[in-house]
């Protein structure tokens, strides 16, 4: 097969071309060490030799950084003017790179702690350009603690080349620090001026550093410099309180999110069909253990497609949930209609027998639902604002699972039995609408809706056989806050709870927030006792 | 009594309003079951618990009185949760709460005696370095004032809450939901440790009652008995408030609401009344409960122990007083010898009794037995005239209401 073998079908050919192309592009640049360079470095006074390592190490020199690493490591030796590296057991010329036999008189290079200590700075600066990602971290974090000691060049070149977000934000605070301790006022100046563009808390600590006082004296000595200090300092907090307030709206929105889905469900089954699903809890547990057992189902028979799982387990935790649900209906609910009270009993026995039907079958231990790669780590907006991916797929989720549903509702012939028989039962049954059937494809949509629920909440907390009952109390809040049969409503009372319940969480603690949301709405139903969208009507209730 | 005038001018009394036709307080079976079950708790249960040897075949362990005793406890639960649910038609998912704080109060009270006898501070004191207690503990080491707070505290709590809810006419389903969440929120709230009524611990380590020492065959007799005589004392106030006219016009405005607005009546008060007696007798069981147990935390709280009193209340059978506290008696006889045997079972047949019962038992055991009941007493001859038999005439008086 010639032709397929040729160079135009086998693009990684072409990429290594490329690839050697490029390295020959590069070579003349490379700044190389040379011996000379190495046996000033490695020999003589200590001065001469910190002389010789600074005016060396101002360029990235991969080859330097790997002599300083073998340097610190104790594997040079002088012999004569001949520098030897140990490379396994074989001691190699570094002019040459032929292994040689080293003479009597060659001797290990001593370093004092003087050296040593510069020689470590010179290998870190360096090693802000390693291939590895964990060098390079390790490095910038040795720098941190001495920002004095790193020629303030090499970390604007480095900052120039850096993908890694951590990296580059340890490097950015890096270069400030060099550029605030800098001798000159003129510096100092620019650099607090160049600062006020920062978004990290760190370079917000660092600036407040320096307007601190010292044995009575301002460590900054200019007043010029500390009024722009100041002043980037505003600058500064302005944007960080702007983050920060965003980072309390998403993660209200989040948390809005998150009881939205559990209590959807409960909206459909509660507010349209007006019964009392206690078990409703439950069936957001089913479907998180509908989605573990489609993960345990992909670990044994497609185990290179694991990280799909939860896709696939999306539509089946609906399916699971949706079916026990009918049938469920089937058997007990469809006696209950119209006695909302011993609904509600009949349906916590029915919670209890879930509960501990899935403590049988699974144990009453916790199970893993895992993260998908591609839903771990973070989009990072400002330097103190991260909005993890898991949250933002589940808004999503959220926000498509309400539009389908509104569809439904209100699209579709099945959405308009269940509003005609929501409104009037009799008339709608007079009228040719199967109320039994759509009664019960509407529990099933309810109880779907919380298996959907339940995958979603399996990326964010435990899957136990308790999880439901968690969120109950929580769902009928949304619920009744937001008034019976109202979708609008229920979005609503979800994002407002999310949100009022985050805004509260970070001035009084997580329970004394929780105390006060359900006191609130204690007492907001004092007010409007039907929710906030209430369907106006004149009927005298029973 | 006022006197009027007839047409001809003369003076005559008014005429006597019979409002309904003179029916015993109890029938005789009742009162009989009533002086039994009180002769067997007082009499015969110290007899055989304190007075025969530990061998003895017909000895009655500690541990059975306690349980005897608490499980009286639960029973006063599902009679007070029956004057809302079965006579005013109100679900509380809230009264695990009211219980609770009668326990509390109790045990404030029993932390105190403790303090008092070994100078010790509560465990969870010395954990959170207080030296002191809380000012709301003032007075708690007052027997009186702790059983005054026991009583005081839900009825207050109950007041209120009811006020607003019943005033803006929340009920059905709403009302036991927001009951659910107020229990929910005050379990949240016990269980901080800043509350200073020991967080998730709550509060233990009673040694002392009254002076006497806790833990002893005669305490857990005496407590019992204590118990026993409050359930029947609980029994026949109930009795008697559901029999009042006051009862009447709850059972009205469970049936009808509307009506008995129409009729000029406010079923504020009587539903706000009712809530208000049913919390306090919560209280006083509770606070009789946490020296039985030797312990009041907050899961007294949650939401599951709430729904179960509900539970209690439907088996038995809504609406008839003797029927939850059969219900409640059974079901905790039952739980505590499933979860010990086959503790996997119980949740199933806890949860299978709660949809059987509301499927095929709406009025519960009573029920049943009354359907069970009803042929045979058409096919009954007539009862015999009064007077014939002493014990029953006796009987009979004591039971006649007074309006009879």
């Amino acid at each position: 097969m010639t032709p397929s073998r040729s160079l135009w079908h086998r693009p990684g050919a072409w990429l290594r071309l490329a690839f050697g192309l490029l390295l020959i592009g590069l070579l003349p640049q490379a700044h190389a060490l040379t011996p000379q360079e190495a046996l000033a470095i490695s020999s003589g006074d200590t001065d001469a030799r910190i002389a010789a390592l600074h005016k060396a190490a101002a360029k990235p020199d991969p080859q330097l950084a790997d002599f300083l690493h073998k340097l610190l490591d104790g594997d040079v030796q002088i012999d004569g003017t001949m520098v030897q590296v140990q490379q396994g057991d074989a001691w190699i010329d570094l002019a040459t790179g032929k292994a040689v036999t080293p003479s009597d008189n060659a001797q290990g290079v001593v370093n004092n702690n003087y050296v040593r200590k510069e020689l470590q700075s010179a290998r870190a600066a360096l090693d802000l350009f390693s291939p590895q990602r964990t060098q390079r971290l390790k490095a910038v974090q040795q720098l941190q603690d001495d920002p004095t000691s790193v020629d303030r060049g090499l970390v604007e070149q480095a900052l120039k080349t850096e993908k890694d977000p951590e990296i580059l934000q340890r490097l950015q605070l890096l270069h400030a620090a060099i550029l605030l301790s800098s001798a000159s006022a003129a510096d100092r100046l620019a650099a607090a001026k160049e600062l006020a563009a920062s978004n990290y808390p760190a370079v917000r600590a660092l600036l407040l550093s320096r307007l601190d006082k010292k044995d009575g004296a301002f460590v900054e000595s200019s007043p010029l410099v500390r009024t722009q200090i100041e002043k980037s300092l505003a600058e500064i907090d302005g944007r960080l309180a702007w983050g920060e307030r965003l980072g309390t709206l998403f993660s209200g929105i989040s948390l809005g999110s998150i009881l939205l889905l559990a209590a959807l469900g409960l909206a459909v089954t509660y507010g349209l069909m007006g019964v009392i699903n206690m078990a409703q809890g439950e069936f957001i547990m089913i479907g998180a253990y509908a989605t573990y057992v489609m993960q345990s189902l992909f670990q044994h028979y497609l185990p290179g497609y694991v990280h799909y799982a939860l896709i696939a387990a999306v539509p089946f935790s609906f399916v699971v949930a949706g079916s026990i649900g009918m049938l469920i209906e089937r058997t007990i609910i469809r006696r209950l209609y119209g006695r909302p009270l011993e609904t509600l009993l009949a349906t916590w026995g029915i919670s209890l027998v879930l509960i501990q039907a899935v403590r049988s079958l699974f144990g009453p231990q916790n199970v893993q639902v895992d993260n998908p790669p591609w839903m771990s780590g973070g989009f990072n907006i400002m330097a103190n604002l991260i909005l993890p991916y898991n949250r933002m797929v589940i808004i999503a989720f959220t926000v498509v699972v309400l539009l389908g549903m509104w569809l439904l509702i209100s699209r579709t012939r099945l959405g308009l039995f269940v509003r005609a028989v929501t409104q009037n039962r009799p008339m709608a049954s007079c009228v040719g609408v199967r109320i039994a059937r759509v009664d019960m494809l509407a529990f099933g949509l309810g109880t779907g809706i919380a298996g959907l629920a339940g995958c979603a909440l399996s990326q964010i907390g435990n899957v136990s056989p308790e999880m439901g009952t968690g969120y109950i109390v929580d769902c009928f809040m949304v619920v009744v806050l937001g008034g019976v049969g109202q979708l609008t409503g229920t979005v609503a009372a979800a994002l407002g709870l999310g949100v009022a319940n985050t805004l509260l969480e970070g001035v009084a603690g997580a329970v004394l927030a929780k105390i006060a949301v359900l006191v609130a709405i204690i007492l907001f139903i004092q007010k409007r006792p039907q929710g906030m969208f209430a369907l106006k009507g004149r009927s005298v209730e029973s | 009594m006022a006197a009027i005038l007839n047409e001809s001018g003369t003076l005559v009394p008014p005429p006597r309003v019979q409002l309904q036709s003179p029916t015993a307080f109890l029938p005789l079976w009742g009162w009989a079951a009533l002086i039994g079950f009180l002769l067997l708790a007082t009499a015969l249960v110290p007899l055989l618990a304190l007075a025969l040897p530990q061998g003895s075949s017909l000895h009655l362990s500690q541990y059975w009185v306690g349980l005897s005793g608490k499980i009286l406890c639960y029973a006063m639960v599902a009679l007070a949760m029956d004057l809302v649910w079965g006579y005013a038609g109100i679900l509380s998912l809230g009264h695990g709460l009211f219980f609770a704080l009668g326990g509390y109060a109790m045990g404030m009270y029993l932390n105190r005696a403790m303090n008092a006898a070994s100078g010790n501070l509560p465990d969870f004191m010395q954990f959170m370095q207080w030296t002191h207690f809380p000012w709301y503990w003032v007075g708690t080491e007052h027997f009186a004032w702790a059983l005054f707070l026991a009583v005081a505290a839900p009825g207050l709590l109950a007041f209120v809450f009811g006020f607003f809810a019943f005033r803006s006419r929340i009920k059905g389903v709403y009302f036991s939901i927001i009951t659910q969440a107020l229990t929910y929120a005050a379990m949240l709230l016990f269980f901080r440790n800043e509350t200073g009524f020991g967080g998730n611990n709550g509060l233990t380590d009673f040694k002392v009652l009254l002076g006497f020492p806790m833990g002893t065959a005669g305490m857990t007799v005496s407590l019992f008995v204590a118990s026993s005589v409050t359930l029947v004392g609980m029994f026949l106030f109930s009795r008697w408030l559901v029999r009042s006219k006051f009862g009447r016009v709850l059972t009205a405005v469970r049936d009808a609401e509307s009506r008995v607005m129409f009729c000029g009546y406010n079923p504020l008060w009587f539903k706000l009344g009712v809530w208000t007696v049913s919390a306090m007798m919560c209280g006083i069981a509770g606070a009789l409960y946490a020296p039985q147990v030797g312990i009041i935390n907050p899961s007294e709280m949650s939401t599951s122990n709430s729904i179960e009193i509900a539970i209690w209340t439907a088996i038995g059978g809504r609406g008839t007083l003797i029927g939850p506290i059969v219900g409640a008696v059974l079901v905790n006889v039952a739980k505590s010898w499933l979860t010990v045997s086959i503790p996997q079972v119980w949740l199933y047949l806890l949860g299978g009794l709660f949809i059987v019962v509301t499927l095929y038992a709406p009025y519960g055991i009573v029920g049943l037995f009354k359907q069970w009941r009803a042929p045979r007493a058409e096919q009954r001859p007539a009862r015999p005239p009064r007077g014939t038999r002493k014990l029953g005439a006796a009987l009979r008086f004591l039971g006649r209401t007074r309006r009879g």
